[in-house]
């Protein structure tokens, strides 16, 4: 296998000590097929163990280590050596306040899941006993919503929650999306109240940036739209005294 | 340091804390939940779990099926009681389950889809394509935002258990963003911390998996039980030890060793059964243990491959077509393409076993409790005694959700009777001496041992000495290894002196508890001179139910290695046998 050294500048910043963010390099020797992830475990290891950073699966599906990389919101375990410069910077995503190195503070998103009401609304019962019959057709009606590892990586890339962060955000309505999808689920019309507000779907200025950069392939710009939609018909639905549905 | 009371702490917000929180949640409103987390819970290890979750479906199956896999292939040191009440409940947690969102692959008719899986007799695993666990852990998470008297403290680190006269009364954590400490008071804790497979050095477990709940029980002078028992899986990728599910040779993958043969057949796993046409319980659907200890017979023999990686036998799928390696398999293929570079639709990939899973655990029983009265144990943290000697794949997501409904129902009745915690000196002082002890571990200057080495040379003793195949000099070895390196860690130095997400202060705290999970599978290994399961020795090949058909349980002893106690295994209708993996070629 073979090896190059590379440069890591690292942004670091500790509220206690640090005035403002600043940077730190690292020469690291690295193996070719080495993920970006591995390079910061082997500072941490043998350079400096003071480096503050997530991370636990190394498999893509934890969400932990979404950072920077050379300015692209990336999963870091699944960012490789191999295709990149010899000169990598490193910093933690964008559009949120830093904790401390690379780590950053997660509370207005975390909270925002919870918004989202990201589960099942029954008004019926659901079968006793029993699962819910759901064809295959209706399953990929909603599945690669279900993908988002919730690395937040689309945060960093969306140009409208840097600007405003009361947006609500792709990841968030994707999930929200997710469940109105849902053969099971009845609760569309609850959500929608929530997410067809000024801070919800039409906020967002469909740069499409944040379904580039999802690291599972997610399509959150898709689903905005059609949340627009969605919510458009609902409106007219209330307006025309149709009920809810 | 600040005190926060509640009804029921669990500590550890995975699939089985996740499952217990929601069912105090629903079974009383009345009932605060205070749900401690080292990360937020959509990172818990649950998420990595590939191939699926074990309940009973078909109409071709029966209970009595599944009790009877899951006792012969954890080679009849499974507790039956634990065992039958667990394939009772399964397909009740899978449906419901299904009812919050979980999005399960389906059949034709729009059913839930099964697949076969190692060990089982029959198709009885439900799935979501190669997800199964991260769909599992995000649909319990996202079910658990509706209820608000479950409190979440994310990135919360917990220290230590706190009990007086012998009953458990809390636990301390620390704030991992503001290093403050707080004290968790209650009458219940609940334990759902998972597995300790960072103690080895090559491991599908994410970094996270450090036995932190398994060694805050084992100091509170709660044993460990069954801990020489840990699980090879046989298909991790080389270099990383990143999974590749059973889920490959459920759908028909097949391995072969250096040559092309299929090997597993010289290891009493055979006749050869054609290719693309898996059968149930035999060759690649044999139990795990058989097949990493087959491995490590092909390797030596000198029929492996060799890799950049190391010693690897081949993982062929190239036959199952791309179309269903796409459905199916997605996340297997995603894994081997960018980690060895190697695609499934048209390669052969490399493999080889890898530590996965701790059958032992927190002694506890079959409603989660453990000796300390309040302190219970859930998932991959306890030892129930399901799993036996080998945990048959796809019953242990199955097992995160009935342990933690069933323990969540028993603490929920315990807590109310228990009352709210009290003003109590006596814990409020044992809570001060934990905060103590990790300051002047923080402050410790001048300490001439680093964090890393003495993990790296941990999880070196324990694969030397209690790896695949052990024997009595071999985890000798390990055990006192292991007792140097628990002195050598007094001298270690925490160099990041932040009280902002200090995670060098994080690892030395994990490292400590990592070698105390450790020291309890080298002994254990040690005083278990049979072979059983997933603990093989050398020198004592046979299984010996005379005098082994019993739990190990560890003490912690104040100075000096553990002390191990015998438990009898409870047998109610099936007495130990042979395992036969043969496909019925030997009945």
């Amino acid at each position: 296998m073979s090896m190059r050294q590379m440069e890591l500048e690292v942004l670091r910043y500790d509220p206690e000590q640090d005035e403002a963010p600043r940077f730190q390099n690292y020469s690291v020797p690295c193996v070719d097929d080495w993920a970006i992830l591995d390079a910061l475990n082997y500072v941490k290891e043998n350079i400096d163990t003071t480096l503050a950073y997530r991370w636990s699966c190394h498999m893509m599906v934890c969400g932990s280590c979404g950072m920077m990389v050379n300015g692209e919101p990336s999963l870091t375990c699944k960012t490789f050596i191999r295709d990149l410069p010899d000169h990598v910077r490193i910093e933690p995503l964008e559009n949120f306040p830093i904790e401390r190195d690379l780590v950053v503070v997660l509370d207005d998103v975390m909270e925002k899941l919870r918004m989202a009401k990201p589960f099942i609304i029954r008004k019926d019962p659901p079968p006793e006993d029993q699962e819910f019959t759901q064809s295959r057709a209706a399953l990929y009606k909603f599945k690669q919503y279900t993908m988002c590892v919730n690395c937040m990586c689309c945060y960093a890339a969306c140009p409208q929650y840097a600007l405003d962060s009361s947006f609500i955000g792709p990841a968030v309505l994707a999930l929200a999306h997710r469940y109105n999808l849902d053969s099971r689920d009845q609760g569309k019309a609850e959500r929608l109240n929530l997410l067809a507000d000024h801070d919800g779907v039409w906020e967002c200025s469909f740069v499409g940036a944040c379904s580039e950069v999802c690291p599972k392939s997610v399509d959150p710009a898709a689903a905005v739209q059609q949340m627009k939609i969605d919510g458009a018909k609902e409106w007219w639905k209330q307006k025309l005294g149709g009920g809810k549905s | 340091m600040e005190k926060i009371t509640a009804d029921v702490v669990i500590v550890g917000a995975g699939g089985a804390g996740l499952r217990a929180a929601i069912a105090i949640a629903e079974s009383d409103p009345q009932l605060e939940v205070a749900l401690i987390s080292k990360v937020y819970p959509m990172r818990s290890h649950t998420c990595a779990a590939e191939g699926g979750a074990a309940g009973v479906k078909g109409a071709d199956d029966s209970l009595e099926n599944h009790f009877n896999d899951t006792v012969s292939g954890g080679d009849w040191l499974c507790d039956q009681e634990v065992v039958e009440y667990f394939v009772n409940q399964a397909p009740r947690e899978l449906v419901q389950l299904e009812h919050w969102g979980c999005p399960w692959s389906r059949e034709d008719d729009g059913s839930v889809a099964v697949r076969p899986f190692g060990g089982m007799k029959k198709k009885r695993t439900w799935y979501a394509a190669d997800k199964s666990g991260f769909h599992i852990l995000h649909t319990l998470f996202q079910t658990s935002l509706q209820f608000p008297t479950i409190k979440r403290f994310d990135e919360y680190f917990a220290l230590e258990l706190l009990h007086k006269n012998g009953k458990c009364r809390g636990v301390v954590a620390m704030e991992m963003r503001s290093g403050r400490f707080f004290s968790f008071q209650a009458p219940v804790v609940i334990m759902a911390t998972g597995g300790g497979g960072q103690s080895f050095p090559f491991t599908t477990n994410g970094a996270i998996k450090t036995g932190d709940g398994m060694a805050m029980a084992y100091r509170a002078g709660v044993p460990l039980k069954d801990m020489e028992f840990v699980q090879y899986h046989p298909t991790g990728l080389p270099g990383t030890g990143i999974l590749l599910t059973e889920g490959c040779r459920g759908e028909g993958g097949i391995l072969v060793n250096k040559d092309g043969r299929r090997y597993l057949q010289d290891y009493g796993m055979g006749p050869e059964t054609p290719i693309g046409e898996p059968v149930l319980k035999t060759m690649e659907l044999g139990p795990r243990d058989r097949l990493s200890q087959a491995f490590w017979h092909e390797q030596k023999k000198g029929n492996t491959v060799e890799t950049p990686w190391g010693d690897c036998v081949l993982l062929d799928m190239r036959h199952l077509g791309e179309k269903k390696i796409n459905e199916r398999l997605p996340l297997v293929r995603e894994l081997a393409s960018s980690y060895v570079g190697h695609d499934p639709v048209t390669d052969l990939v490399p493999v080889r076993p890898v530590i996965h899973f701790m059958m032992g655990g927190i002694d506890s029983n079959i409603n989660g409790e453990t000796p300390m009265p309040g302190l219970y144990a859930i998932g991959e943290t306890a030892c129930s005694g399901l799993h036996g000697a080998n945990r048959l794949g796809s019953n242990s997501l199955t097992d995160l959700l009935v342990s933690g409904k069933r323990s969540a129902d028993r603490a929920a009745s315990y807590a109310k009777e228990a009352g709210k915690a009290v003003d109590d000196p006596a814990i409020d002082a044992q809570a001060e001496g934990v905060v103590t002890w990790v300051r002047e571990l923080l402050q410790q200057q001048g300490g001439d041992e680093s964090i890393a080495k003495i993990r790296r040379e941990m999880k070196s003793a324990l694969e030397d000495g209690a790896g695949i195949y052990r024997d009595e000099e071999g985890t000798l070895k390990a055990c006192q290894q292991i007792a140097e390196l628990r002195e050598r860690y007094e001298k270690i130095e925490v160099h990041d002196k932040s009280n902002v997400f200090n995670t060098d202060l994080q690892q030395a705290l994990e490292l400590r508890n990592l070698l105390d999970v450790a020291e309890t599978v080298a002994e254990a290994s040690l005083q278990r001179r049979e072979s059983r399961g997933a603990h093989q020795r050398l020198d004592y090949t046979e299984r010996d139910d005379e005098n082994y058909l019993k739990h190990s349980l560890a003490f912690r002893q104040p100075d000096g290695r553990p002390r191990i106690d015998w438990l009898d295994v409870t047998i109610t209708r099936s007495q130990p046998g042979v395992r036969d993996y043969s496909g019925g070629k030997s009945e």
